[in-house]
C-alpha cells in the first residue's frame, strides 16, 4: 500500500511540476505578444507621459524575472491581480464566468459520459452487427461535421421551427435551476453529439481488446450471459485506458467550448477570454490561461491516478 | 379598405381579440396573410403606444470589457444602454433637426461663439436628486479636461469656458460655431449628477429607464423609471442581450427570444423579411465604406493615379453585391443626402477609359498595393476582389494584401498608405470633414491637407446664414471629391429587423441604427 502512496504522491507532485512550467509559458507568452502592453492599452493617441503612467503602474518597467515571481507569488495567495480595463478584481468577475463554463460542461458530462459508455458496451455486445454499425456511423458522422455546423442545424430545427427550446442560452442567477436546463439543452446536446464518438470507440475497442481474454472464455464457458461478462469482466479491466479518454473529452467540454458559447451566446469563460485578448488584458488572459492549464492538467492527473488504483500492474513497475 | 377588417384590426391593435384570431378571419374574408399582417402593423399605429410588457433586444458590438461610463462608449450596445437611463443637453429630431432633452431651450450670440442651454425645470436624476445647470456645466468640464479619455474630447477642443447662471448654462468658444447644438447630442454627452466626476459609471441620469441588472457583454435588464419627466419610455421592462453572432442573432428573432435586433447581414436579410411576423427595416444614414489613399504618399501623390483609381471602380456593382441592394451609390465625398445641408454633386461613373488614360498620364509602372481585412467593414475582401477587376479593365494592376483583422485598426489603418475602412458617419458636415479632412486632424486617415479646406471649413463653421453655409459645404465636398484620397463606392444602410410584439416602428429615422437608438424607448408592446 506504501508503494500506491508513494506513486500517488509522485503524480500529483509531476502535475505540480507541470503546472509550474505551464505558468512560466503562459508569463513568457503574454511578454512576447506584439505590441507594448501599455501602447495596447492606451491605444495610438496616447501621450508620452500617459504611457509612462500606465507603464510604472503595471510594474512593466521591472526586469521580467522580478515581475513572473511577484505575480506567481499573488496567485499561490489567490490573488489574480485586477483587469485592466474594468479595474474589477479578476478572481470575482472570473469566478461567475467559469462557473457557468462548469454548469455547461457538467451537465454535458452527466450525458455524454454514461451514453458514450453505455453504447461502447452495446456496441461490443452486438458488435459487427446492425447496432454496433449503426452507433459507430451516428457517432462518426457527428463527431465529422464541425461543431459550429450541428449547432445551426440545431438551432434552425429545434428553436426557429419548433421553438422546443432558445437558441440564446444567457442564462442568470434569476432562472431556476429547471429553467437553466431548459435553456442549455440545446447546447447541451450539440456537445454531447461532438464528445460521444471518441469516448464511445475508445470503450469499444478497448473491451473487445479485453474480451480476447482467456478469463472471458472461461466466463462464457460458464454459461454467464454476455452483458454480464461484459460488464462484469470486461469493463473494470478496460477502465484505464477509457477513464484517459473520458478524462480528455471533460477537459474539452471545460476549455474548448469557445465556439459553442459565441454561437449559443452563452456567457462562459471562452467568450470572456477572447473579450480580454482582443483587449490586451494580460493579467485576465495569464489568469484564464492558468485556469484552463490547471483543469487539463487536474483531470489528466486524475486519469493517471485512477489508472494506476485500477491496474496493480502499474503499482509494481520493473 | 373592408369595414369589417378595419374593426378587426383595431380590435387586434387593442388586444381585444388576438393575433391569431385577426389573421385567421381576415383569410376568411380573403386577405392573404402578408396584407393582413401589414394592415395590423398600420392598424397598431394609429391605436397609439400601449404601456407595460417586457421589450426584448439583441444587439451586436458589446463586450465584456465594457463600462458604463458613457466618456468611454464607443459600440452600439454601449450607445443603446445610454439612451435607457441618460440623456444629453440635446437631441436629434427625425428628420436631423435638433430637439431639447435635458436642455428645454438654447440660443446662440450673433457670432455663434456664446451659447446658452436652459436647464428643463423640475425634472431630476434617477437618484432623485434635482438636475442643476452646475451638473450640466461639470460634465462638459470632465469629457474636456487634458486628462479625460472621453470619446467626445476632440468635439469639445474649441470651448474656452463654461459658466452657469441659474438654470443656464453659458458656454464661451474661441471661434463662433453654429452647430454648437449638434456637438451636444452626441452619446457621450450624458448629462450626470456632478457631471459624473464622482461615478462615472454609476448609470443614474434623467432617462426614461433605471438600469437593475448589469452583465457587461452578455445582459442588461431595465425598468421604466416612474418619474421620467418625458412621454417615452412604454414598455415596463427593457431586456437587452449581448449577441455577437450574426447567425445567433437573427435566430433569436425567428425563434421569439427577443424582438428587435440590430445589423441584419445584407446577405440574408431579403431571406429573413419573408419570415412571419417579421419586418426588416432599412434605414439611410451617413455610413460609409472606404478605400482610402494617403494624398501625401507616393504613389497615391500623384493626382492622376488618384483619379484613375476614382474611375475605375464600378459604385452600383459594389452596392449590389456588397451590400446587396442595402445602400446608395457614394461620390468621393464623405458626405450624402444624410446630411442636412448636402448639396447634390455631378455623380462620378465608372469609366475604364478615363481611368486608363488618367493612369497612362500618371506614369505609374507595376501594381498598386491594398491592404484590407474581414473587420475593416463587412464584405471588405470581397470589394477589393470586385475593385482589382473593374480596375483591371483598364489595364490597372490591383494588388491585395489580407491583413489580420487583430490589430488592423493599430496597424494597418491610419498608417499604411491604402487600405479598406468604415466611417460611421456624424451627424454634421462640419463635423465629418473636423474629424477626418482638417490638416490637424488625428484621423485625417486621407493625409488630404489643403490649406484653403481649412480655411473654408472653420469660416463655415462660424457662418449663421444657411444659404451661403450650404454652398460653402459644396465646395468642400467638391475639394474632397477631385483632390482627396478617399475613393468611397458606397453609403451603407442600416438594416434592423423586429418582430409583430412589438409597434411603434418609424422608417428613416436620422442618426444611427434603431431609430437612433431609441427604438427600445420608442416602441411598445403590443402583446
Amino acid at each position: 500500500m506504501s508503494l500506491l502512496l508513494k506513486l500517488l504522491a509522485q503524480r500529483i507532485a509531476l502535475g505540480l511540476l507541470l503546472l509550474f512550467l505551464v505558468s512560466i509559458l503562459i508569463f513568457s507568452g503574454t511578454i512576447i505578444l506584439p505590441g507594448d502592453v501599455a501602447q495596447q492599452i492606451l491605444g495610438q493617441s496616447a501621450t508620452p507621459e500617459a504611457l509612462a503612467n500606465m507603464r510604472r503602474d503595471l510594474g512593466l518597467n521591472d526586469p521580467p524575472i522580478q515581475r513572473y515571481f511577484n505575480w506567481l507569488g499573488g496567485v499561490l495567495q489567490g490573488d489574480l491581480g485586477t483587469s485592466l480595463t474594468s479595474g474589477k478584481d479578476i478572481a470575482e468577475s472570473i469566478g461567475k464566468r467559469l462557473g457557468n463554463t462548469l454548469f455547461l460542461a457538467f451537465w454535458a458530462a452527466i450525458i455524454s459520459v454514461p451514453l458514450a459508455i453505455l453504447l461502447g458496451l452495446i456496441a461490443v455486445r452486438y458488435r459487427e452487427r446492425w447496432p454496433d454499425k449503426l452507433i459507430s456511423a451516428v457517432t462518426l458522422a457527428s463527431i465529422s461535421v464541425p461543431e459550429f455546423l450541428i449547432a445551426y442545424v440545431a438551432i434552425f430545427f429545434v428553436s426557429v421551427r419548433l421553438r422546443w427550446a432558445p437558441s440564446v442560452t444567457t442564462i442568470n442567477d434569476s432562472m431556476s435551476l429547471g429553467e437553466k436546463l431548459h435553456t442549455i439543452s440545446i447546447p447541451i446536446a450539440v456537445l454531447t453529439l461532438v464528445v460521444l464518438a471518441h469516448m464511445m470507440r475508445m470503450t469499444r475497442a478497448a473491451i473487445l481488446n479485453v474480451m480476447q481474454s482467456a478469463y472471458i472464455e472461461t466466463a462464457e464457458l460458464k454459461g454467464l450471459r454476455m452483458f454480464t461478462i461484459i460488464w462484469k469482466h470486461a469493463f473494470p479491466n478496460s477502465i484505464a485506458p477509457v477513464v484517459n479518454v473520458v478524462m480528455l473529452n471533460l477537459a474539452y467540454l471545460v476549455v474548448g467550448v469557445v465556439v459553442i458559447e459565441v454561437v449559443f451566446t452563452y456567457p462562459g469563460m471562452g467568450q470572456f477570454l477572447v473579450d480580454h485578448v482582443s483587449k490586451r488584458d494580460i493579467p485576465v488572459v495569464q489568469a484564464c490561461g492558468l485556469i484552463f492549464a490547471a483543469v487539463y492538467i487536474g483531470l489528466n492527473m486524475f486519469a493517471d491516478i485512477v489508472s494506476i488504483v485500477a491496474n496493480p500492474r502499474l503499482r509494481h513497475p520493473k | 379598405m373592408n369595414e369589417e377588417l378595419k374593426f378587426l384590426s383595431r380590435q387586434a391593435a387593442l388586444g381585444t381579440i388576438t393575433r391569431r384570431k385577426f389573421l385567421g378571419r381576415a383569410g376568411a374574408l380573403g386577405v392573404s396573410a402578408a396584407a393582413a399582417n401589414t394592415m395590423l402593423a398600420s392598424a397598431v399605429h394609429a391605436a397609439g403606444p400601449q404601456k407595460g410588457g417586457t421589450l426584448r433586444m439583441g444587439l451586436q458590438g458589446g463586450s465584456t470589457t465594457d463600462s458604463l461610463d458613457p466618456a468611454l462608449a464607443t459600440n452600439t450596445v454601449a450607445v443603446n444602454l445610454i439612451r435607457m437611463w441618460g440623456e444629453p443637453l440635446v437631441e436629434l429630431t427625425d428628420d436631423g433637426g435638433l430637439q431639447g432633452k435635458v436642455a428645454e431651450s438654447f440660443e446662440a450670440s450673433a457670432d455663434a461663439k456664446t451659447w446658452t442651454f436652459t436647464i428643463r425645470h423640475g425634472i431630476t436624476f434617477s437618484n432623485g436628486q434635482e438636475v442643476t445647470a452646475a451638473d450640466a456645466a461639470a460634465m462638459l468640464d470632465r469629457h474636456s479636461g487634458e486628462e479625460s479619455k472621453s470619446g467626445a474630447l476632440g468635439l469639445l477642443r474649441d470651448i474656452k469656458n463654461v459658466s452657469t447662471n441659474g438654470r443656464d448654462v453659458i458656454i464661451e468658444l474661441n471661434n463662433g460655431n453654429a452647430d454648437l447644438p449638434y456637438l451636444m447630442s452626441d452619446y457621450h454627452l450624458i448629462v450626470q449628477p456632478n457631471g459624473g466626476k464622482d461615478a462615472p459609471d454609476a448609470a443614474i441620469g434623467t432617462g426614461p429607464y433605471i438600469m437593475k441588472e448589469v452583465d457587461m457583454g452578455v445582459r442588461f435588464v431595465a425598468e421604466k423609471n416612474p418619474n421620467y419627466w418625458g412621454d417615452i419610455g412604454h414598455a415596463d421592462t427593457i431586456e437587452m442581450l449581448v449577441i455577437n453572432d450574426n447567425t445567433a442573432r437573427v435566430a433569436a428573432l425567428q425563434s421569439g427570444q427577443v424582438d428587435i435586433i440590430d445589423r441584419v447581414p445584407p446577405r440574408t436579410a431579403g431571406l429573413v423579411s419573408r419570415a412571419p411576423g417579421i419586418t426588416v427595416a432599412s434605414t439611410a444614414g451617413p455610413g460609409h465604406y472606404v478605400f482610402i489613399a494617403h494624398v501625401n504618399t507616393a504613389p497615391f501623390d500623384n493626382p492622376d493615379l488618384m483619379m484613375a483609381l476614382k474611375y475605375g471602380i464600378n459604385r452600383q456593382e459594389m452596392v449590389d453585391k456588397i451590400l446587396f441592394g442595402y445602400g446608395s451609390v457614394g461620390n468621393d465625398s464623405p458626405i450624402n443626402a444624410a446630411y442636412p445641408m448636402y448639396q447634390e454633386m455631378e455623380q462620378r461613373e465608372y469609366d475604364p477609359e478615363k481611368a486608363a488614360a488618367h493612369f497612362k498620364k500618371s506614369g505609374h509602372e507595376g501594381p498598386v498595393l491594398l491592404r484590407t481585412s474581414d473587420n475593416s467593414f463587412p464584405g471588405a475582401p470581397d470589394a477589393a476582389a470586385l475593385f482589382q477587376q473593374s480596375l483591371k479593365a483598364a489595364g490597372i494592376e490591383l494588388e491585395i494584401k489580407r491583413e489580420p483583422n487583430d490589430g488592423y485598426w493599430s496597424e494597418v489603418w491610419n498608417n499604411k498608405p491604402f487600405c479598406t475602412s468604415y466611417w460611421g458617419g456624424r451627424s454634421t458636415q462640419d463635423q465629418m470633414f473636423t474629424t477626418a479632412y482638417l490638416s490637424t486632424a488625428d484621423w485625417n486617415d486621407t493625409r488630404y491637407k489643403s490649406e484653403s479646406f481649412d480655411k473654408l471649413l472653420i469660416a463655415a463653421r462660424a457662418e449663421l446664414d444657411q444659404d451661403k453655409r450650404k454652398s460653402m459645404y459644396a465646395d468642400m465636398g467638391m475639394m474632397v471629391r477631385n483632390e482627396g484620397g478617399l475613393i468611397c463606392p458606397m453609403f451603407n444602410d442600416f438594416i434592423d429587423a423586429h418582430n409583430d410584439k412589438i409597434g411603434g416602428w418609424v422608417e428613416g429615422v436620422a442618426g444611427f441604427s434603431l431609430m437612433n437608438g431609441y427604438a427600445a424607448q420608442r416602441m411598445w408592446v403590443t402583446g
